[in-house]
């Protein structure tokens, strides 16, 4: 039995997003309507209870940004849905613009309600190049019908959205990066004295939510929280889209309830391993997520029983590696991806990230030392625990993962034992 | 660099986004991707460079800054279509290796290279969000997955003219 579910993802390939006459009959911006009956208050506390959490990656619970973003006083304030998507293997935030989105107009001019904002920005990874225009065009059929612009509904918010371009850089998902980067310069991570929801964008408050985040909210609301929460588990609610792909037959985004196996994940919904092989080992999360091996295959897809064996949920990349995968090869193109985007402020994260690169090079070609094994792993805990952003402190998760689930791959690249005087 | 202090056709082109974007100078990110894909070499020139400094009153330094951090733009020519294959994590595991030789054997050139009459760059990017069609390959925005070799030389056909 195949447990996908249709909340966030109902709307998938039934309407030509095109058209908002078409949207509204699959009952479009009825959550918008009721959120304007239940006001701010019970918004807020109706995320809460659902258990919502940013599905950016942080996992931060939404109920209480909002709750924080609404608090905080001023004339202009912004929201920024983040669609820079740039973790490998991520893929759902696009299907979201591609197929839905409305549904993600929805859910930001239902936050902007929420917590009285007046600007919003879709920010959109350059590699989506062609959904900008397209999403452009559903904001602008979304104004014609009084849904952005001036006393929306008669609700006296008056709120517009902009699209804006991401020019190709990994660090710029990254919030404050992601600010820097609409404000005209480099998109490096700002030193956060003060919560962005206080000073973010021209130093104004800004809320940053993730695409899928903002999606949630109108089906939330609309099907009621109780519903909602009768999928997942009890510390996970909800459900999560995920991103299926690697050697599995049916890649693919999927919405699935939390608390589903990785067994049913892969084999079930992804139609198993490709050309019949065997599975031996899963990246969650995307590159910055970890690597964990097929014994753990029936473990429950949620957040408290990944961080149990040191995963998360991420991003909700699923990555499937067959039998015939090097975990040390493997590890070399998180590694090419991490060197080539770190943003280089900071020197665990610089320097790190050249040093792990230098040393999984030699695992790879099979002449690495005993002590390059400890050495690596005191390189990356270092990234871990003194980098400065996000970037840096997870790169070397999947080593890490990597060297406690499958030590003996590590062992059999080594060929010496490096003296030290 | 010289061709461009003349080209007046480019410097109106320019003039006209910046104006779209009201001479915002937060907008520079924007406004020099998208001078960008109206320059034939797929690059900003110096000179154009300098002028969108002076027109959004900030230093080049600055414009340059933005150029040299953010991959999608570029200080250096590239081919008239930039062909672009990933070899992120997803594509290592579905052997991009494999669309790597087809490419290369049909342009003729090696990955980072130009093919010589300047239609083609080749080169390596990192995960552009196909991961459920890979192994996959941009040409300028347009994204190519789940590929045989003959339909990738198809495609490249239809770029061989434009
Ligand atoms: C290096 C880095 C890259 C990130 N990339 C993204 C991204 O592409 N999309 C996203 O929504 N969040 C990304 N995040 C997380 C954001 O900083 C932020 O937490 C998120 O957008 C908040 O939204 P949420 O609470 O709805 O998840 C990234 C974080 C880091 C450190
Ligand atoms: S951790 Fe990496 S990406 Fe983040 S600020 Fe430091 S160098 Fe830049
Ligand atoms: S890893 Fe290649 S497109 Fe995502």
């Amino acid at each position: 039995m195949n447990r996908t579910v249709n909340i966030i993802s109902k709307n998938f390939k039934k309407y030509n997003p095109e058209s908002i006459e078409e949207y509204l009959e699959l009952g479009g911006f009825e959550a918008l309507k009721k959120a304007i009956e239940m006001g701010p208050q019970e918004i807020i506390s109706t995320l809460k209870t659902s258990g919502l959490k940013g599905r950016g990656g942080a996992a931060f619970s939404t109920g209480r940004k909002w709750e924080y973003s609404a608090n905080v006083k001023g004339d202009k304030k912004f929201i920024i849905c983040n669609a820079d998507e740039g973790e490998p293997a991520t893929f759902k935030d696009r299907y979201l613009l591609e197929y839905d989105p409305f549904k993600v107009i929805e859910g930001m001019i239902i936050a902007a309600y929420t917590t009285g904002s007046t600007d919003g920005y879709i920010y959109i990874r350059e590699e989506y190049k062609y959904l900008h225009n397209k999403v452009r065009k559903a904001i602008e059929l979304a104004e014609k019908h009084g849904f952005l612009g001036k006393n929306i509904l008669g609700s006296g918010l008056n709120f517009n959205i902009k699209v804006v371009s991401g020019a190709g850089a990994y660090v710029c998902g990254e919030s404050t990066a992601l600010i820097e980067s609409i404000e005209g310069k480099s998109g490096r991570p700002r030193l956060k004295l003060t919560r962005t929801s206080k000073q973010g964008l021209f130093g104004l408050p800004t809320l940053v939510n993730n695409v899928e985040t903002l999606a949630a909210v109108p089906p939330i609301l609309e099907m009621g929280v109780e519903e909602y929460i009768k999928y997942g588990t009890h510390t996970s609610k909800g459900t999560k889209l995920i991103s299926l792909c690697g050697n599995v037959n049916k890649p693919g985004a999927y919405e699935v309830p939390f608390g589903i196996t990785l067994r049913e994940i892969i084999y079930d919904i992804g139609g198993g391993i490709k050309d019949g092989k065997q599975l031996k080992f899963l990246q969650l999360g995307g590159a910055s997520g970890a690597i964990i091996p097929a014994k753990l295959i029936d473990i429950k897809y949620c957040y408290e029983d990944l961080e149990e064996h040191g995963a998360s949920v991420g991003s909700g990349a699923i990555l499937v590696a067959d039998e015939t995968n090097k975990v040390t090869h493997f590890l070399k193109s998180v590694q090419d991806f991490f060197i080539h985007e770190s943003c280089g402020k900071c020197t665990p994260c610089r320097e790190g990230n050249r040093q792990l690169t230098k040393i999984i090079n030699r695992f790879v070609t099979g002449n690495a030392s005993v002590e390059d094994l400890k050495t690596v792993e005191k390189f990356a805990n270092v990234m871990k625990y003194a980098s400065f952003c996000g970037l840096g402190q997870t790169a070397p998760t999947a080593l890490l993962t990597a060297i406690k689930y499958f030590p003996v791959e590590f062992y059999q690249q080594i060929d010496r034992i490096r003296k030290t005087s | 660099m010289d061709k461009f202090k003349v080209d007046q056709e480019l410097i109106a082109k320019i003039d006209r986004i910046l104006e779209s974007y009201d001479y915002d100078d937060n907008s520079v990110v924007n406004i020099l991707l998208e001078i960008q894909s109206h320059i034939p070499e797929n690059y900003i020139p110096e000179e154009v460079a300098k002028y969108v400094g002076i027109e959004l009153g900030i230093p080049t330094s600055k414009v340059y800054d933005v150029i040299t951090f953010f991959s999608a733009i570029n200080d250096k020519p590239k081919g008239r279509h930039v062909v672009q294959l990933c070899k992120s994590s997803v594509c290592r595991l579905n052997k991009y290796q494999t669309i790597r030789d087809v490419l290369e054997e049909e342009l003729k050139i090696k990955m980072g290279e130009t093919t010589k009459d300047g239609q083609f760059t080749l080169r390596y990017s990192a995960c552009f969000g196909a991961c459920d069609i890979s192994p996959a390959f941009r040409i300028d925005d347009k994204v190519y997955g789940n590929l045989t070799k003959g339909k990738i030389k198809e495609i490249i056909n239809t770029y061989r003219g434009l």
